[in-house]
């Protein structure tokens, strides 16, 4: 496809494109762990349709729409952006690819990497070739994330890495990281904090899984034993990672909120599931609980569109962020309770009438604590945009 | 639809109404009418008339300004921040939205006189405590050429001054629409005193003559007229709401400041940071649904139902937890007269209940999403 600037004309060009090479099968709006690629060395294609859907959006830059089209994205606006998720939803496409690397490695090296950062590390994402996981937590550094420990001393022609991580996100399944590192221990504890790029199949290197109340285990422990790592894999200055994080983190903060059960708007209303559920019966207290959740879903897309149309206008969300992150994920969980009460016995079963809804309902649990628990966030606001003492 | 944001426009004129309001009709402006017996200040309405307010869905042929209802929203979230009383929802929003959908010269007169500050209208449709514009008894039984109005309004919001009132009523050929003199024979007007100390009325139609020129549009038509104009007043009463809950939280967070106790500013207590954290964070959401509400009606308005019940309910909701949470962590001296507080406390419960409480929009948005 070339590029067209016009939004309509995007539109029945996308269209057409996407009636061409949007394999039958990936046409199902499935959401399951595996029905989405995840990219990377170690992935296993559930199809080869799923292969070859990934590899034509790929080739025109679709796994990435927004990034520029010399780092593997196609260039779009918001404008065209959102015909291009108007289109995909349209026919229920899957997405073709996701992970951490599209969600928030990119936009902190779009920001803060240099271009020829740029040039390396984002067309293998774009094209699902790297799988990334992020390194931040510690066993001792949770909520108060920039007392970090992991070691990184300067060695002249290298860094050497020693600490430990917790709660990394398919570091098992991962071929690169990103993280945290204290590089000057002497400094206050945001200012000797560096980001750097560290590739999992450096000697040195471990990953244990951990097993979650959901039954699965899709976070690590990561552990770093004098691992060396080339002196240009440092984004932004040694010592300001803190900028990077935070900036990461605000990313971080909008993907879950906005991930938080399809609030964007053209999702089904959880109240039409829940009816379902029930052969078209809804009990007087459920139906109210649904209402509310409903009337909360809508207002919070319509503020994630606020915020994205006023960072398009040169306001960025800053702190405001927090609040999306707050109020998204503790709706979900709200969701989750709402499903699981719907489902009743049904929903008890692990793989029953439900399929996965009891693990998923369990997994909610987590978004109001990673990326900053709800308490950090209600934190970030009454400190920084109320200004309230302390 | 255009961006859910403000306009350089729609900032100014956000700034200009504070300036303006902060002068002439502070929360102590309600406070001395409240005190003297009065539900009105003429000479304030034809200051906003003056400016351009009457007429902000006016069309300039009319004298209007012609704004749209994004910007009523901004006018209104403005005089909700304190508590301005003044016949702007019932006038300016609700008739003249019912106007403009009629296209004769009776109408075009009377968006003219709105637009002027000359003329004010109050919506008479309530007949029992709770909301509800289908059931309707007060009848418009026809008698040679005209028809005879028999029963009751209550809850008739600015019904005790206007000058007019749009009727809902009962006719043979389905619901109708009236715009009648509020002094025509057959009708008495009985003052209710309100708790949120605004003029309100219950009105009796006795034997009240009407003829084919007092009806709005068409006989048994009063849908096509109403649903634009309910839900234009409806999403104007929703931005009010959320300027009462700014303006309610905004007193509350000044005083979090400054309030001591324990030797410390109450506001450096984590239980009170957190709970005006998460007030701060609802009025954000649903401040997205009024603008959102605003463009719809400028926009696409025969669809904006199910985004004007979003923001009522959402703002009905947010104004809640804000005077609750307003007078809790004010103390003690939230409870008293001599403080504003209550104020808002008392103004959100009547903007809760008029033209639909929470329950009625959900049910709108719960029908119009599936369920």
């Amino acid at each position: 496809m070339q590029e067209i600037f016009d939004p309509e004309a995007f539109r029945s060009a996308l269209r057409a494109w996407l009636e061409e090479n949007c394999p039958e099968e990936m046409r199902d709006n499935a959401q399951s762990e595996t029905s989405i690629c995840w990219g990377g060395k170690r992935w296993t294609f559930e199809s080869d349709a799923q292969k070859t859907w990934l590899e034509r959006c790929a080739a025109e830059g679709l796994t990435v729409p927004t990034w520029p089209r010399a780092y593997g994205g196609a260039g779009l606006d918001r404008a065209r952006e959102k015909v291009f998720h108007e289109e995909m939803a349209r026919i229920n496409a899957r997405s073709p690819l996701q992970s951490f690397g599209i969600w928030m490695l990119g936009p902190a090296l779009l920001h803060f990497g240099t271009e020829e950062q740029k040039l390396h590390y984002l067309p293998p994402i774009a094209r699902g070739e790297v799988r990334w996981c992020q390194g931040y937590s510690e066993p001792g550094a949770g909520s108060d994330l920039a007392s970090l420990q992991t070691k990184c001393e300067d060695k002249g022609d290298h860094w050497l890495v020693n600490g430990q991580k917790i709660w990394t996100s398919y570091a098992d399944q991962a071929d690169w990281i990103f993280v945290l590192v204290r590089t000057d221990r002497e400094a206050p504890k945001h200012k000797g904090i560096s980001f750097i790029l560290l590739d999992m199949e450096s000697e040195g290197v471990t990953t244990r899984p951990i097993q979650l109340i959901s039954g699965k285990s899709p976070f690590c422990e990561t552990f770093f034993d004098d691992v060396k790592v080339p002196k240009e894999q440092v984004v932004g200055d040694v010592n300001r990672g803190w900028d990077v994080a935070k900036y990461l983190l605000t990313h971080e903060r909008q993907m879950i909120s906005a991930g938080a059960g399809g609030l964007a708007g053209g999702g089904r209303a959880l109240g039409a599931v829940l009816s379902e559920d029930n052969g078209g019966e809804l009990d007087t207290v459920l139906r109210a609980e649904a209402m509310q959740a409903e009337v909360d879903a809508l207002a919070i897309g319509l503020t994630l569109e606020r915020y994205k149309d006023q960072a398009e206008a040169g306001q960025g969300a800053g702190d405001a962020s927090a609040m999306l992150k707050y109020m998204g994920t503790e709706l979900n969980k709200q969701r989750y309770e709402l499903l699981m009460s719907s489902g009743g016995s049904d929903a008890l079963e692990w793989d029953g009438p439900t399929g996965g809804r009891p693990s998923d309902w369990l997994r909610t649990k987590a978004n109001s604590i990673e990326g900053g628990t709800s308490e950090v966030m209600l934190g970030i606001v009454s400190k920084r945009v109320l200004g309230l003492p302390g | 639809m255009a961006k859910l944001v403000k306009t350089e426009e729609e900032v100014m004129l956000g700034d200009m109404a504070r300036g303006f309001l902060d002068e002439a009709a502070p929360v102590s402006h309600l406070r001395k009418l409240r005190d003297a017996g009065e539900t009105e200040d003429k000479g304030l309405w034809a200051e906003m008339a003056q400016m351009g307010w009457a007429g902000i869905l006016v069309p300039e042929e009319q004298g209007g300004s012609d704004m749209g209802h994004a910007a009523a929203g901004i006018l209104a979230g403005e005089m909700g921040k304190t508590l301005v009383t003044s016949p702007f929802l019932s006038t300016a929003v609700i008739a003249a939205t019912a106007l403009r959908q009629v296209a004769d010269d009776r109408a075009g007169a009377a968006l003219q006189a709105i637009a002027a500050g000359d003329r004010t209208y109050a919506l008479a449709i309530d007949e029992s405590h709770k909301f509800n514009p289908d059931k309707v008894e007060l009848s418009a039984e026809k008698v040679g050429n005209g028809f005879l109005l028999n029963g009751s309004k209550t809850f008739v919001v600015d019904g005790g001054n206007a000058d007019r009132l749009l009727v809902l009523a009962d006719a043979e050929e389905g619901l109708t629409l009236f715009d009648l003199p509020s002094d025509r024979t057959g009708i008495t007007r009985t003052h209710t005193a309100m708790i949120d100390s605004r003029d309100s009325a219950r009105i009796d139609f006795s034997d009240v003559e009407a003829t084919g020129e007092d009806v709005l549009g068409s006989v048994g038509y009063a849908a096509n007229i109403l649903t634009p104009a309910l839900r234009a007043g409806q999403a104007a009463l929703a931005a009010e709401a959320t300027g009462l809950a700014a303006g309610a939280f905004g007193m509350t967070v000044e005083y979090l400041k400054e309030r001591k106790q324990f030797g410390m500013p109450i506001g450096a207590f984590q239980a009170l940071q957190h709970r005006a954290a998460h007030l701060w964070c609802e009025t954000e959401v649903t401040a997205s649904a009024i603008l959102h509400a605003g463009r719809k009606l400028d926009e696409d308005p025969a669809s904006a139902g199910l985004a004007v019940s979003l923001a009522k309910s959402r703002a009905t909701q947010t104004a809640k937890l804000a005077v609750i949470e307003g007078v809790q962590m004010h103390g003690g001296i939230g409870m008293t007269d001599a403080f504003d507080m209550g104020f808002y406390m008392k103004r959100a419960r009547v903007a809760a209940e008029w033209l639909g409480d929470y329950g009625y929009h959900a049910e709108q948005v719960a029908r119009a999403r599936g369920f």
